[in-house]
């Protein structure tokens, strides 16, 4: 026999629910259905999806290369100070991303830290380039990455390891031809929600690399921008992009993250 | 010169282990002991796993001690096998051989045949997931014997199979470490595996080595309580004086054996008769006791007696009918001198 509900608990739960789904609605409600298939192909808007799509695909390959290495050191490596490491890894996941965009400025600006070196040495300039969206949307995405990946290392059982050293596997191919396979899973969930991040990235992107159509306008920036000028058709048909990829990545995930353990 | 000769020192917080083993080209030494002993730290010493922190370690003429695990000329069988989930039975058994520079194309080839030597040949394709117990088993076993290992490390081969299983794999298992033309070593805590599996056992307390030997000699003189609780004798420590030992708590035995100095007198429960009065005639090993308990065991009954020493009997069913036999009863014990072994506690 199926106990009741208590009120004040099914009252706010219902209150919630609401809360996250009707502006949800309300975007479907003012899309402008009709005008919907050629304001999609404008060309500002293929412009800002692809840009988008691009970045934040190149920023995901781009994390997993230094990520997963990271993570192997966080999980498997007994060094001084790896508490703090892990702090610090987390450090991008709670700052505001407009600060992460000025701290990457002044680290890698023209005047910046490594900046300055970088333009005097290569004549390389990130800041207001597209490889500077990748940065910034690098920056705030790849701890999504690190953490989860760090996560399926540490569930998954070392002594895989082990045996693999007593069958003449070296550490690297250890981590090649065991490691990986055993964690795939999870480094294929962090990287989806890596790359998720990145897709909707604005605060640290606007601030690095600005707002330049084409160039480094990504579509929330272009969301933005839209919005701003008054019109709000347009802002809405571009959102309804966004949430149509968002749905499709959570939809991808569902069994991984969705199904309640 | 033995193929293995090793003085394993290693610590582990408090615990200690500080053992030595020699093993010979074929032979198969079993390290048996209870839980916590430290036999599994032993093979993972051997192994490379764990650090030594003293001793030295030789196997074939090469001192191992600096050598990692993935140089050293060992094969490992893990308690719970350990088969790499994403790989089929083939290409787990491939592993080693790939990994020892064997091209694609030979390591299957050696795969197959190991495969086809455990009995397998069919279920090469299927991942581990897809095996029964023994046949993970099995597909360990060939994985760990397809590097051609000097050293064959076994941790409780068998402890992960049921009953049934146990008993063929055992049988087994047996054939292919006597083909093992290298030293091997099985961790076990059950003594039918050392047994059945090994030409000589080393015991291990807490440890050290306690006893070893082959199987007759350790199951006919035991040495601890652990070794004779695990082949199933009573087992005394006293002074030996002749014909008898004097325990410490003053209850003196009769053996026909001989013997002097500090000595043990073991015998097994089957030759403890149990009597509801002082016994006449011949056994002169006689004393009151009170039984503490009762216990079916096999066909018989075991039997606990205190008194001035702790022994067990086994009696038929109809003989404990016959005397009543509730916790508390007090009854005579007498063990016939030709049925105890005495021999000299040292050497």
């Amino acid at each position: 026999m199926r106990a009741r509900v208590p009120v004040p608990l099914l009252v706010p739960a219902i209150l919630g629910l609401l809360f996250l789904i009707l502006p949800l609605v309300g975007l479907l409600a003012r899309t402008p259905w009709a005008t919907l298939a050629e304001r999609l192909t404008e060309p500002g808007v293929v412009a800002a999806l692809r840009l988008s799509l691009l970045t934040s695909t190149v920023a995901t390959v781009f994390c997993l290369a230094l990520g997963v290495p990271l993570a192997w050191l966080l999980a498997r490596v007994e060094f001084p100070g790896r508490r703090l490491v892990r702090a610090l890894i987390t450090v991008p996941l709670v700052l505001p991303p407009v600060v992460g965009g000025i701290a990457l400025l002044l680290a890698l600006g023209r005047r910046g830290l490594i900046g300055q070196w970088l333009d005097q040495t290569f004549g390389i300039s990130l800041p207001f380039t597209t490889a500077g969206v990748v940065v910034a949307e690098s920056f705030v995405a790849l701890p999504f990455l690190v953490i989860a990946v760090e996560g399926a290392l540490r569930g998954a059982d070392s002594r895989y390891e082990e045996a693999a050293a007593t069958l003449g596997a070296n550490r690297w191919t250890t981590f090649t031809h065991v490691t990986l396979p055993l964690v795939a899973p999870g480094i294929a969930a962090g990287a989806v929600l890596c790359w998720a991040r990145a897709l909707g990235e604005f605060g640290a992107t606007i601030t690095f690399a600005g707002n330049y159509p084409g160039i480094t306008q990504t579509m929330p920036l272009a969301v933005y921008q839209t919005m701003e000028s008054g019109d709000l058709e347009g802002a809405v048909v571009l959102s309804l992009i966004l949430l149509i990829v968002s749905v499709a990545i959570l939809a991808g995930l569902r069994d991984r993250w969705l199904t309640a353990p | 010169m033995s193929l293995l000769d090793a003085r394993l020192v290693a610590e582990r917080g408090a615990f200690r282990l500080d053992i030595g083993l020699r093993i010979e080209p074929g032979e198969t030494v079993a390290l048996l002991g209870p839980n916590g002993a430290g036999k599994t730290t032993a093979l993972r010493a051997l192994a490379g796993l764990t650090p030594l922190s003293g001793g030295h370690l030789t196997l074939n003429g090469e001192d191992l001690r600096g050598t990692p695990t993935e140089r050293r000329p060992i094969g490992v069988v893990f308690q719970d096998y350990l088969l790499f989930p994403h790989l089929s039975a083939r290409d787990n058994v491939a592993f080693g051989p790939r990994r020892h520079g064997m091209d694609r194309k030979a390591a299957h080839a050696v795969a197959d045949r190991w495969l086809d030597r455990v009995g397998l040949a069919e279920h090469g394709r299927r991942k581990p997931r897809q095996l029964s117990g023994g046949q993970a088993q099995r597909v360990a076993l060939a994985r760990a014997l397809a590097v051609d290992p000097v050293l064959l490390l076994l941790d409780e081969p068998l402890a992960a199979l049921d009953a049934r299983t146990r008993l063929e794999t055992r049988g087994e298992l047996r054939r292919h470490l006597a083909e093992h033309p290298g030293a091997t070593l099985i961790v076990t805590h059950d003594p039918l595996d050392a047994l059945v599996l090994a030409d000589r056992l080393v015991i291990v307390e807490q440890g050290r080595v306690v006893q070893e030997g082959d199987a007759a000699t350790i199951t006919a003189r035991p040495r601890t309580d652990y070794v004779a609780r695990l082949v199933g004798l009573n087992l005394y420590r006293g002074r030996g004086g002749g014909h008898t030992v004097e325990l410490s708590g003053g209850l003196v035995l009769t053996s026909t054996d001989i013997v002097h100095g500090d000595a043990f007198v073991a015998f097994p429960p089957a030759a403890v008769a149990l009597h509801p009065h002082r016994p006449d005639g011949s056994p002169r090993n006689t004393w009151p006791a009170v039984l503490a308990d009762v216990q079916q065991h096999g066909d018989s009954l075991r039997v606990r007696l205190d008194g001035p020493i702790s022994v067990a009997a086994d009696i038929t069913p109809a003989a404990a009918a016959q005397m009543g036999l509730t916790p508390g009863r007090e009854l005579w014990v007498a063990v016939k001198a030709a049925e105890t072994r005495a021999y000299p506690a040292s050497g």
